[in-house]
């Protein structure tokens, strides 16, 4: 599955940026200076985010968009479609509870006993009495959800967030959370190999295939932002400022005062 | 021992929104207008609506052969918003406020109630979102109520044509909140000559009675933070830091309804300083507005004429300077000069007078097809512009104590008014 997506990933980005070149039109009349220019404005930007590679991040965001637009977005909405809302639901709740590992591991890694106890108990809860994650008897146990990345925590112990960075499919992110996110998938992969739960089944790799699939839709089901679905045109910026504030909060970092 | 339980009870009685209401029958809760316009209506107080509608998204070729500029690429057409009943039903076009699109969760809402109750809906952009100025206003400068109420016309046509072959349907209505509403009296007008739908009620939900009028007050607003409107950057960035301290210190699990919540009850930001957000919220759109039209019309407003942007190029300039232009510079530089130059002698008096509900109350007095819901604390109309829509529309106004701009508007009892009104078949013309 991963390398098919990739291979479609990088078809599709290939032929964004070639009809980038034959869409930018040729202007032959000279630029007129406008009547406001940002050298008369003495203020600070909202949120000053380090965006040293706005020009690659802007592409994947619009490569982001493609995808959405002619892969995933209709994919999600096959899913829905087909799918009954309560089988919906379950199968968010399986991947869900998977995905108490991630936040686990990174609770220790913080050393947070509390958070890390609470998130056990989920996993534990919900992967017997919830039936493998698909229902949540945990939260009704007081046992609300402790979401934890590996980029929280490197931020916990000290990392900034370093710049802004757009990823394919995954979308906004920053090269501390990129990092996390590769430590992360590893870690996941690494579990998945260990345990091989499709080993002894004969087809263990289209089953693999069609789990990482499902898990894919699943997560842009649950995820309802779409790219440039605002409109707004500096809808780039007030998607950068909401991730890096977001982040930051997280994270426990406070904007140095001005 | 039962004076400390009294005690206790008591407290916990004061605790919960809805006690915080005068006793006036309206269960609406926050008694601050700027409060209630950015809280909105607590969920609990909301309709529950079903999780599965039949709803899908429109992209209409409105303005056909429309050349779009490359920086909007990722506009394919303007965006409406259809739910649709299996049977035959009466169809309402809803018109969204200032600056939002057919997906913003106020016109999303009240699609969701009228759906509920077995109308069609199609909700519309304001012709103020750069979605409308670049698939659907003809100018691409918007403002002009006429000229905006012409554009909204021809898109509700594509609109109809494209739907008409899936649904049945037996009347049409209309109508709008914010400058929607204000929109939507123009389009009704326009419908008379035009007569493609013949609505049969129109509905303004917190209009605003003179447009010029209306966003002076809320420019007003900006002027209240420190170092004025040039200084939104520097207020911005404080309240910022400030959101973020208040929830690092609170212990709150996430940045969830429970957290924004309590940045109200703990009175996090002072009154000017909600004014002031406000008035911040207004200027974000109205820099969005700005941008898209000057890109459409390559007047080198804020973009130097004849640049053409590509996909990839930093906006970030051409937003701080959109985001720090007012409504009067971007009528005094921008809009005024372009219907000057369109209709010559038009002075600026006539041109802001055009622009007010006012200029057609000949037809809205005649008309029976109205009505109004508003909100006595409105601060976007006066006392006496809230007169004025009273004796203008009669007892078909509805003027409730409290919700600020557009706070109560999902409030369910506003919603049920709402569908009551389209509903109700006696006060037909």
């Amino acid at each position: 599955m991963r390398p098919l997506f990739w291979r479609t990933a990088v078809a599709l980005l290939v032929s964004i940026s070639l009809s980038g070149c034959a869409a930018s039109l040729v202007n032959n009349q000279a630029e007129v200076r406008p009547m406001h220019s940002i050298n008369e404005f003495r203020d600070q930007r909202f949120s000053e985010v380090a965006d040293p590679w706005e020009g690659f991040n802007r592409n994947m965001y619009r490569f982001n968009f493609y995808l959405d637009r002619y892969l995933l977005v209709p994919v999600v909405n096959g899913y829905e479609y087909v799918t009954p809302t309560f089988v919906q639901h379950r199968v968010s709740g399986i991947f869900n509870n998977l995905n108490e590992i991630r936040n686990l591991s990174n609770s220790l890694f913080q050393l947070k006993a509390k958070e890390s106890a609470i998130t056990l108990g989920r996993f534990v809860t919900n992967s017997t009495v919830g039936l493998a994650g698909m229902f949540d008897p945990a939260t009704k146990f007081g046992l609300a959800r402790q979401d934890q990345d590996f980029g929280r925590t490197l931020g916990y112990w000290g990392a900034h967030s370093g710049p802004y960075v757009v990823l394919p499919f995954f979308g906004p992110s920053s090269v501390r959370d990129t990092a996390g996110l590769a430590f992360d998938s590893a870690v996941t992969y690494g579990i998945y190999t260990a345990i091989d739960p499709f080993g002894n089944t004969g087809y263990p790799l289209a089953l693999g295939a069609a789990v990482t699939t499902l898990e894919g839709v699943d997560m842009r089901h649950q995820q309802s932002f779409r790219y440039y679905e605002s409109g707004y045109p500096f809808e780039y910026y007030m998607v950068r400022f909401l991730y890096h504030e977001k982040r930051e909060i997280e994270t426990g970092k406070h904007l140095p005062a001005e | 021992m039962y004076l400390r339980l009294l005690l206790i009870i008591s407290c916990l009685v004061l605790l919960p929104l809805p006690c915080l209401a005068a006793d006036d029958g309206y269960g609406y809760p926050i008694p601050g207008a700027y409060e209630a316009t950015i809280m909105g209506t607590p969920a609990s107080l909301m309709p529950v609506f079903p999780a599965k509608m039949r709803v899908r998204q429109l992209e209409l070729d409105v303005l056909h052969n429309r050349e779009k500029p490359p920086v909007f690429f990722y506009d394919k057409g303007l965006r409406c918003t259809f739910a649709y009943q299996k049977q035959k039903a009466p169809l309402v076009f809803l018109i969204a406020g200032a600056g939002s699109n057919d997906r913003s969760t106020k016109v999303l809402t009240m699609m969701k109630a009228l759906y509920v109750a077995g109308f069609h809906v199609i909700t519309l952009p304001s012709p103020s979102h750069a979605n409308f100025i670049v698939s659907a206003s003809q100018s691409g400068v918007p403002g002009d109520l006429t000229e905006d109420a012409a554009d909204l016309y021809r898109a509700m046509e594509a609109a109809w044509q494209k739907v008409s072959g899936d649904i049945e349907v037996s009347s049409f209505y209309l109508g709008g909140y914010s400058l929607g509403a204000t929109q939507a009296a123009f389009v009704a007008k326009l419908d008379e000559e035009r007569q493609v739908f013949n609505f049969r009620k129109v509905l303004m939900i917190n209009p605003a009675v003179s447009l010029y009028e209306s966003v002076t007050r809320i420019e007003d607003m900006l002027k209240q933070i420190p170092g004025g409107p040039k200084k939104q950057g520097i207020f911005f960035n404080k309240m910022l830091s400030k959101f973020s301290e208040y929830y690092s210190y609170g212990n709150f699990v996430s940045i969830n309804d429970d957290f924004l919540y309590s940045i109200y009850t703990e009175k996090l930001f002072s009154h000017e300083e909600t004014a002031g957000l406000i008035g911040l919220t207004f200027r974000i759109n109205l820099a969005g507005m700005i941008f898209a039209s000057d890109v459409m019309t390559n007047s080198g407003y804020v973009v130097p004429r004849n640049r053409v942007l590509r996909p990839s190029d930093s906006l970030d300039d051409y937003f701080l300077v959109s985001t720090h232009l007012s409504f009067f510079d971007y009528v005094n530089e921008y809009m005024f000069p372009y219907f000057q130059k369109k209709r010559p002698g038009l002075t600026k008096a006539a041109f802001i007078e055009s622009l007010t509900l006012r200029s057609i109350e000949g037809y809205l007095k005649s008309s029976a097809k109205f009505g109004v819901m508003v909100n006595e604390n409105d601060f976007i109309l006066t006392k006496s512009e809230l007169a004025y829509l009273t004796q203008l529309f009669g007892e078909h106004t509805k003027v409730y104590p409290r919700g600020g701009h557009l706070g109560n508007l999902e409030y369910k009892e506003n919603l049920a008014y709402m569908v009551g009104f389209f509903q109700d078949k006696e006060v037909q013309p």
